[in-house]
């Protein structure tokens, strides 16, 4: 469980969060929607560390994380897995290489031990017979699918993706979702997921946290999206006419 | 004050550096990629700057030596002393510079903008000691070498560019060569190139690993980071020969 505590963040003066508190449960598909510069992205680079919060607190499992130095923070980093946009795969590693890396870094195990566990991850994500492509061989889902077998490899208890199904065709897009989905149930990981994908939110949204302008303006889960009046929220979510139509019907 | 802030934050960036590797095997794994990267990487360009570099000084000198007092063994002397006090050290690390520190700049800041930096970062791993110090330390221990071997063809160019030409002798030059040699000076060059290759690898992924944006910013920071460091040479020859040589 991950547990936002009133946090602020601001940036030469301006103000990207504003008191944005919420809990993100274990086991569960947790979604931050919202426009772009909605302050999703920020969000989430506190949430793992990449930026510091300016006020509030940031709590994994009850421990806080905010504020503390990069010594401290280690055994937490441990448990992180994070899916970037783009992948940020390493371009000088091939797929292999790539999702064996944390496990180079962090863990004793074996070379065979390592190929086993690159293997099973791979599988994991359905692919198959690519441990020798460089990340430029791949197309954009395979990259998202690498990414996603790197993040999980060493076992993390927290999984965060900024817009993993973004310049993905549709389909492509749903299976990645589902894909993580599966993966967050199986393993029962803390899943966060930045999208602006509706689709996203209504095939695999367990909970979702709408943010607008840098604040919580909305909170709950599909079912309840769905019959939101909040203006905003319907604004973002029935932005096309197909949309409208849909939930005039 | 823009300076200030630079130097503040490339001071913190150095010092950041200096840290206990997450893993060593995976450092030295770096390490060696490196020498072999900066080291065989670059001597052809070395071996061809060098080589004409020390036949130019040849030519010029005699060109320049008028005076039939002078034993044309003097050009040797210049010739020797040019290459190995000045030319070697200073002129291949501005070289090294432009291909390097280039390369450097350039491959952090396109780790940097996308996002490969921050997911070493998430893994916990201290991404400017684990990208940038194999390098700094690769760069200090294979330029000297580098630098050594550009020592020897400079000489040898001049050799072949004048017995060639037919306008100095071999047996002249190679006495010249002999004459009154300080084998302190290869001490100075060396002195001179390591701290060279401090500034370069350094200066380089500093531009490199402060870059924002996309490719036209990388493209900024990889000229930046050759600016930077040519200057820096320029003005680290000037305060090193200053100190180490009056």
């Amino acid at each position: 469980m991950i547990e936002l505590k009133e946090i602020y963040k601001t940036f030469n003066g301006k103000s990207i969060l504003q008191n944005v508190s919420s809990i993100f449960e274990t086991g569960h598909m947790n979604l931050v929607i919202g426009g772009s510069g909605s302050g999703k992205t920020v969000m989430m680079k506190c949430m793992v560390g990449l930026l510091e919060v300016d006020k509030g607190e940031i709590l994994y499992d009850e421990n806080v994380f905010s504020g503390l130095n990069r010594k401290e923070r280690k055994p937490f980093r441990e448990d992180i897995g994070m899916v970037f946009q783009g992948g940020a795969l390493f371009d000088s590693l091939n797929v292999e290489k790539n999702v064996m890396f944390p496990l180079n870094m962090f863990t004793s195990m074996s070379m065979e031990e390592k190929i086993d566990r690159v293997n099973f991850c791979l599988k994991r994500v359905n692919l198959v017979n690519v441990n020798n492509l460089t990340p430029s061989e791949l197309s954009g889902g395979m990259k998202k699918r690498v990414a996603i077998a790197r993040a999980i490899a060493p076992n993390p208890k927290y999984l965060f993706c900024d817009e993993p199904n973004s310049g993905l065709d549709p389909q492509t897009s749903i299976v990645i979702d589902n894909l993580i989905k599966e993966i967050t149930e199986e393993f029962n990981i803390t899943t966060i997921v930045n999208t602006h994908d509706m689709n996203t939110v209504l095939e695999v949204g367990d909970k979702i946290l709408y943010l607008y302008h840098g604040e919580k303006w909305w909170e709950g889960n599909v079912d309840d999206i769905l019959r939101t009046d909040n203006k905003e929220l319907n604004d973002f979510i029935f932005a096309s006419r197909l949309a409208k139509n849909i939930k005039k019907v | 004050m823009n300076w200030l802030f630079h130097l503040g934050r490339y001071w913190i960036f150095t010092k950041e550096l200096i840290i206990k590797p997450e893993k060593f095997s995976i450092y030295w794994k770096q390490l060696i990629r490196e020498l072999d990267n900066f080291g065989f990487g670059s001597m052809g360009i070395v071996a061809l700057t060098s080589v004409f570099m020390g036949a130019v000084i040849t030519i010029q000198t005699v060109y320049n030596l008028v005076n039939p007092l002078v034993p044309l063994a003097a050009v040797g002397i210049v010739a020797r002393d040019s290459i190995i006090l000045e030319f070697s050290p200073t002129m291949m690390s501005l070289v090294l510079a432009g291909k390097i520190g280039s390369s450097i700049a350039s491959e952090i800041g396109t780790m940097k903008v996308t996002e490969q930096i921050d997911a070493l970062e998430i893994m916990g791993i201290n991404s400017s000691a684990y990208l940038v110090l194999p390098k700094v330390v690769a760069a200090m221990l294979i330029f000297p070498f580098v630098v050594i071997i550009s020592m020897f063809l400079g000489i040898f160019g001049g050799w072949i560019a004048g017995t060639l030409a037919g306008v100095i002798s071999s047996a002249d030059y190679i006495k010249g060569l002999q004459d009154s040699f300080v084998p302190f000076n290869i001490v100075f060059a060396l002195i001179k190139t390591t701290t060279f290759a401090f500034l370069i690898t350094t200066v380089s992924a500093y531009h490199g690993y402060h870059t924002e944006g996309g490719a036209l910013e990388v493209g900024r920071s990889s000229t930046n980071a050759v600016v930077y460091s040519s200057i820096l040479i320029l003005i680290f020859d000037y305060i090193l020969t200053q100190l180490i040589l009056t």
